[in-house]
């Protein structure tokens, strides 16, 4: 139960975080990767606060023997720096870059009210259930 | 579009590092949301938690834009085969690597992952050139 009331929080945070910062504006997003044209920083700040953070808090909260609510930490797994990695985020970053959402704006920009997100988000999941067949009959 | 607020930029990013810094220490997860989304839409057990975190993004995102901001966001043109070719790969593409710019970029750079970092490097260049192609060769309106 309290775990769970973690996850909502966290969940409250993160879509806070988003909205305050514009991130669900892909004007916004795409600004900032438009780097030969009218370059808008504010993803970079976002990120680098957000990265500030985290470099700093995972280095204590990694040295728990345990997180507080759960006995164990549930990390990825994998360490490879592998070709499905490379290939994967290169395709990740043309979407990107042709959408202007990438996940977490994505369904954060749904209380929005207008149709790019939800057209993204059922896209999205789209791509990522062909990826699943795909690399299953691999 | 209002202009750049590099303290509203940096708060929003402050805040979604503590996000990831709770889940992390309390629930020992990474947020990683193209994660959450994959495995909430396995409708299992074990999964239900990720719907949780995604509703929280909703809240999140209402409190402020319906609460907290003294403007509306601006909204651009609906652009819906941007949308969704972008969209596909994003999704195909974050289920390959395992991750997107939360999982890779805000907690795998905190954690120090050579993975991560890779994956950050490789999104981020081709989204820039993507980008740059889009708009300033082949001129596709957003």
């Amino acid at each position: 139960m309290k775990q769970n009331l973690v996850v909502l929080i966290s969940g409250i945070f993160f879509g806070l975080g988003l909205g305050l910062s514009q991130m669900i504006n892909r004007e916004r997003v795409l600004g900032f990767l438009d780097v030969t044209g009218v370059w808008d920083p504010t993803l970079l700040f976002v990120l680098s606060g957000a990265v500030a953070v985290t470099v700093i808090a995972f280095r204590f909260v990694l040295r728990l023997p345990h997180p507080f609510y759960d006995n164990q930490f549930h990390l990825p797994m994998h360490k490879d720096i592998d070709k499905p990695l490379v290939v994967g985020a290169a395709i990740f970053g043309i979407g990107w870059g042709i959408a202007g959402y990438c996940p977490g704006p994505s369904i954060t920009a749904l209380v929005l009210g207008i149709w790019n997100p939800v057209l993204f988000v059922v896209a999205m999941i789209a791509g990522s259930l062909i990826y699943k067949w795909y690399s299953k009959r691999m | 579009m209002a202009e750049f607020n590099w303290v509203t930029a940096l708060l929003g990013g402050l805040l979604i590092g503590t996000s990831a810094t709770i889940l992390l220490a309390f629930n020992g997860r990474v947020v990683g949301i193209s994660g959450m989304v994959n495995g909430a839409i396995r409708f299992a057990p074990g999964e239900s938690w990720r719907w949780l975190f995604l509703i929280g993004l909703l809240i999140g995102g209402a409190l402020s834009e319906y609460v907290l901001a003294s403007q509306p966001t601006p909204t651009s043109a609906f652009a819906p085969w941007a949308i969704l070719g972008g969209g596909f790969l994003v999704g195909f593409g974050t289920r390959m690597s395992n991750g997107c710019t939360s999982g890779h970029g805000v907690c795998g750079l905190g954690r120090l992952s050579p993975r991560s970092l890779v994956a950050v490097l490789t999104f981020l260049s081709t989204a820039v050139v993507t980008v740059f192609i889009v708009r300033h060769i082949l001129f596709w309106p957003d």
